[in-house]
Formats: C-alpha cells, sequence, structure tokens
C-alpha cells in the first residue's frame, strides 16, 4: 500500500470516501510521522487528539452513509495564528504564551466543518513578521530541504515557516498559511510547494491574530495546485463577523480546474527584471513562460511602474497598522502580564510589552509609532497610502493587456538559518516580488518550478485580477503539468 | 529625516515599550536604516492620487439590529472574556491602583 503520509488532499479525501483506507488511519499515519519530525520545530503544539477525533467522525459519517465534506479525512497543520477553541495559541510570541482561546476562528471551524481535522499549531515567525522563521518565541523552524554538499539549517521561509516545513516534509498534506506581504507565497517557494494568496476579503479575518488589517489574508498551502484549490474552497466564504469580508459566491474552484490555456494572455512585467536576483530564478521565469505558451497563452509585455515603491509603501502602511493592532497587549485582558513591584498601571503597560515582544516585532511597532505621530503622518503614512494606489492602478492597466502576470516569486532560493541577520532590511528585500500584490489585495499563488544548481526549489508567481482566483490557480496548474515537480527533500529527521 | 536617541525614547515611550540604554542605542541606527530606504517613496509623484487605505472596493454593512444575533460575539460572555486574564478577580480584570 502507498504510504498514507505521501498523499495529498485529493487523494486522502477520496480514498476515505472509496474506502481504500479509514480517516483513523491517516490521522494516525500524520500524528506518527509529526512526533517523529520534532527536530524541523514545525510544530509549537501538537494535538494528535484532535486528528483522531475528526478522522473518527469522518468514518462514522461514511459508514452511516452521510454526505462527507470537502476536506473529510484531511488531518491539517493549522498556523498559530488562527484562533482554536480550547488550544494554546500564541501568534509565536511570548507575549500569548499561554493564551487559550475560547472560540474559534472562522476560517478553521469552516474547515473542521469541511470534516479536516489538526495535526497540530504551526511555527511562524513571531506576529507574522519575518521572511525566513527566525523570530518566533519558540525557535527557528528548520527547513527539510538541505543545500547539496551541506549540512547547513536552511530557511523554510516565513512567516508562515511551520507550514511549508510541514508540508513539504510530508508530516502533513496541507496547512492554512497567512499573507501579510508574501507569507505564503515565499516560504511555498523555498520548499517545493504550492501557496495562494486568494483576493484580500475571501477568507475571514475573524479569529487569526491581526498583523496589518488591510493587507492579512489566509490561504492554503498543500503540495498540488489541486489540493490548493479544494483546501481555499473550504476556507473562503462570507462571515459578517469581518467587516471587510467579500460578501460573494465561493466559485467551486476545484470543478472548473482547466489547464488549457488557449486566448488567455500572460503579463511579463519588465519591471520585476531587477538586479540582485539570482541567474537561475530567472532562466526558471523563462522556462516559465514557455510552458504558459506550451499551454495555449499568449505571452505579452506589461509594465508595473511602480514595482520599485512597493516595499517601501508596505513599510510604512504594514508597520503602522500592526503599531495600532498590537496596542491590544496589555497584560490586562490575556497574555503576559509583567508588573515589577510598586509600579503603576503605565509602567506596566511598559513593562509587559517589553519583555511579551521579539525584537523585530518591536521595531515594526517603534517605525508604526513612528510613521503615525504628528508631524510626520503625512510625509510617511500619507505617502505610502498614495505610493499604495499607484502600485494597486499600475495592476489595474496591466489587467486591460492581460488575464494573469507571471513573475517569481523570490529574488533567491532558500538561505542558511542565521546568514541575513545583519541589516534587518536585506531580509525585508526577500519579498520584492511578493509584496505588489499584497498591496493591490490580488488573488497570487506560488508554484514550484524547478531545482537550482545547490538542490533547492525554485518557484513561479502567478498574480491574477481581483476575484479572479480561477485564473491564478488555472495557470498555475498548466505550469504544475509541464514542470513535472517531484523532488523532495530527503528525509533526515 | 533621522531619529535619535531621544526621539527613539520618546516612540518607545508612546508604544508603552520599555527600553533601556542599550536598547536604545542599538534600535537608534536600525530605525535609520529603515526610515532612509523608505524615504524613497518622497521621489514618486503623487498629485492628485487619493490615499488608498482599502484595496478592494467593498460596503459596510449593518446587522440586523437584533441582541445577541451572533452568540459568539454576543454579550453575556463575561467568564470566557476573564478566563485569560493575567488577573480576574470578582468578574473584573484587575490593574494595579491608578490613582496615588
Amino acid at each position: 500500500m502507498t504510504e498514507l503520509t505521501s498523499l495529498g488532499v485529493k487523494d486522502i479525501r477520496d480514498g476515505v470516501a472509496k474506502g481504500d483506507f479509514t480517516a483513523r488511519e491517516v490521522a494516525e499515519a500524520f500524528n506518527a510521522a509529526v512526533a517523529e519530525a520534532a527536530s524541523l520545530n514545525a510544530f509549537i503544539v501538537t494535538t494528535p487528539d484532535h486528528a483522531l477525533a475528526a478522522a473518527d467522525k469522518v468514518d462514522a459519517a461514511r459508514a452511516a452513509g452521510s454526505e462527507l465534506g470537502r476536506m473529510a479525512g484531511v488531518p491539517i497543520g493549522m498556523k498559530d495564528l488562527f484562533a482554536t477553541h480550547g488550544v494554546q495559541t500564541t501568534a509565536a510570541s511570548h507575549i500569548l504564551e499561554g493564551f487559550t482561546p475560547r472560540y474559534e476562528s472562522t476560517v478553521s471551524q469552516k474547515l473542521w466543518d469541511a470534516g479536516a481535522g489538526m495535526l497540530g499549531k504551526l511555527n511562524l515567525d513571531q506576529f507574522a513578521m519575518g521572511s525566513s522563521n527566525e523570530t518566533s518565541y519558540f525557535g527557528n523552524v528548520t527547513s527539510p530541504w538541505k543545500k547539496a554538499g551541506s549540512n547547513a539549517a536552511m530557511s523554510p521561509g516565513g512567516s508562515s515557516g511551520g507550514s511549508s516545513a510541514a508540508v513539504a516534509a510530508r508530516i502533513a498534506p496541507a496547512a492554512t498559511g497567512t499573507d501579510t506581504g508574501g507569507s505564503i507565497r515565499q516560504p511555498a517557494a523555498f520548499t517545493g510547494i504550492c501557496g495562494i494568496k486568494p483576493t484580500y476579503g475571501r477568507c475571514s479575518r475573524w479569529g487569526i491574530v491581526a498583523f496589518a488589517s488591510s493587507l492579512d489574508q489566509a490561504g492554503p498551502m498543500a503540495r498540488s495546485v489541486e489540493d490548493c484549490a479544494i483546501m481555499l474552497g473550504a476556507m473562503a466564504g462570507f462571515d459578517p463577523k469581518d467587516a471587510t469580508s467579500l460578501q460573494m459566491e465561493v466559485p467551486d474552484w476545484e470543478a472548473a480546474l482547466n489547464a488549457d490555456l488557449r486566448g488567455k494572455k500572460v503579463g511579463i512585467p519588465r519591471e520585476y527584471r531587477m538586479e540582485g536576483t539570482d541567474q537561475a530564478i530567472l532562466d526558471s521565469w523563462e522556462q516559465g513562460k514557455a510552458w504558459l505558451k506550451d499551454a495555449g497563452a499568449e505571452i505579452v509585455d506589461v509594465s508595473l511602474p511602480h514595482t520599485k515603491y512597493a516595499l517601501p509603501a508596505y513599510y510604512i502602511v504594514a508597520p503602522a497598522e500592526a503599531s495600532s493592532n498590537l496596542a491590544r497587549y496589555d497584560g490586562v485582558r490575556y497574555g503576559l502580564r509583567d508588573l515589577p513591584d510598586g509600579v503603576g498601571l503605565q509602567d506596566m503597560y511598559a513593562a509587559t510589552r517589553a519583555a511579551g515582544f521579539g525584537d523585530e516585532v518591536k521595531r515594526r511597532i517603534l517605525i508604526g509609532t513612528y510613521v503615525l505621530s504628528a508631524g510626520f503622518y503625512d510625509a510617511y503614512y500619507t505617502q505610502a497610502q498614495k505610493g499604495r494606489a499607484l502600485v494597486a492602478r499600475d495592476f489595474a492597466l496591466a489587467f486591460e493587456q492581460c488575464d494573469v502576470i507571471l513573475a517569481p516569486t523570490t529574488p533567491t532560493a532558500s538561505f542558511p538559518l542565521g546568514s541575513m541577520n545583519e541589516d534587518p532590511l536585506t531580509m525585508y528585500l526577500n519579498d520584492v516580488f511578493a509584496v505588489p500584490a499584497s498591496l493591490a489585495g490580488l488573488p497570487a499563488m506560488s508554484v514550484p518550478a524547478t531545482i537550482n544548481a545547490d538542490g533547492l526549489p525554485l518557484g513561479l508567481q502567478i498574480v491574477g485580477r481581483p476575484f479572479d482566483e480561477q485564473g491564478v490557480l488555472n495557470a498555475g496548474l498548466a505550469i504544475q503539468q509541464r514542470a513535472g515537480f517531484t523532488a523532495k527533500p530527503e528525509k533526515w529527521w | 529625516m533621522s531619529v535619535d536617541k531621544a526621539t527613539v525614547a520618546k516612540i518607545a515611550s508612546l508604544a508603552r515599550i520599555r527600553m533601556d540604554d542599550a536598547a536604545l542605542e542599538r534600535m537608534v541606527p536600525e530605525l535609520n536604516g529603515i526610515l532612509q530606504w523608505v524615504e524613497q517613496l518622497g521621489e514618486v509623484d503623487v498629485t492628485g492620487i487619493e490615499p488608498m487605505a482599502a484595496v478592494i472596493p467593498n460596503t459596510l454593512r449593518l446587522r440586523d439590529d437584533v441582541v445577541d444575533a451572533d452568540p459568539l460575539t454576543g454579550g453575556g460572555k463575561r467568564d470566557d472574556v476573564l478566563a485569560n486574564a493575567p488577573a480576574a478577580e470578582h468578574g473584573f480584570f484587575g490593574v494595579p491602583k491608578v490613582i496615588e
């Protein structure tokens, strides 16, 4: 029999439905794989009982002849940014250590309602701030991938680094991620898996620990485009509890998958040919064009002239929103309290936040506080919001000439943990290709393309029009079928 | 524009994050590096451009005017609300004395 942990979402769901194996067998296999992989540090807590209970429910429903959900029998990893009832939810921070929600996030509830179970809460960059999974209070996540000829621990990307590592290591068939400025796509590219950030508003933000509310968006990470389509279908949908939730029908993305791109135009943004991009990345981009052409699409040049300003605009807007969102951590209502002897309320706030936030989080709160402060608001924040409007307008104009945009996901492959810590800016630049679509709220996906000379995966990114997740998934499928990406990390953990 | 140690201390105090001298010294060049880099935005011509706050056009909805329309976000949840408080007492959040 095929090893159950090698299966993805679709194969597990269909195999359970057909009776090839039980949901319990699947959950047990993944629980064991998770337990064996502690050295990856992908999980902050594991929840084997949750996975088993969900599996038993699915097996009982099948035995009773009831209709099964679209994720029935699939145990998944849950990024520890989603509030889960009765299970510690930390955002990988000390300030939320021990926080045990009395409610369930909308997205996780929808996944459980669809028949999925939870293997555990996945590690991430603290409050989703980081691109290498090195800012977690609970330690770095190590990528299952190694550079050829080296034993150095590699970065799984971030912020959804526990998610990417777990899915690439086959200790979870799929995982949730969240993307504020590339946090689904960049880790997916680093680990040779797929990940899609849908249009802003598709997935409810209710119960997701907030970082930058105008940018945060949840999405699935899995090893195939089909699996992403299935899981996104289970996660998306209108939620009155989120004021920015899209009140729109959720299409059946899985059923409408179609890799025939005849009649479609694929835009190649000339400004994405940037200095500092690896030659292997540029080569994979060329290869991606050839694949999409082969699928019937016409390749057209497009221009996104304000691309250069997307990252600086992001690093004003996101910290500004973060400084406001994270003001809630006060040592009063939940989480850590640091109350030195004899001090008053204000000093308690300051001591609690000093002890509870990591350096990167503090840095961003300070930047955000500064750009929103009197005298600097217009020069920084308003200017950044206008820059953001221009980035979004660039995309709107480009989409008059094409249906989707093809670009690299990242300027480099994964790098060794600890190699980029000198200057926070060098880390920020790794999201240069991912951030523009976030600022514009557009659906965007990373699909594995190839392996570089070091044996590390490279991803290609597809960006679509608002609400056109289908177009993005279809182009992703066309790439997947032609890339034939079957490489996987050799097991060392 | 660049920030000095006194400015960072002021920001840290506004953000309610206690920072000692060493932490402030460390933060000054890091913040200046980031601020100098984001200042390239100043060269963008934004004449006539409206600042963008929401990316996807959406309208605010009114919920039904019903008490506890959604039981998850309605009232009557005192114990749940207090469950994670570091110092809940007598059905309230406990805080250090505010009035001297």
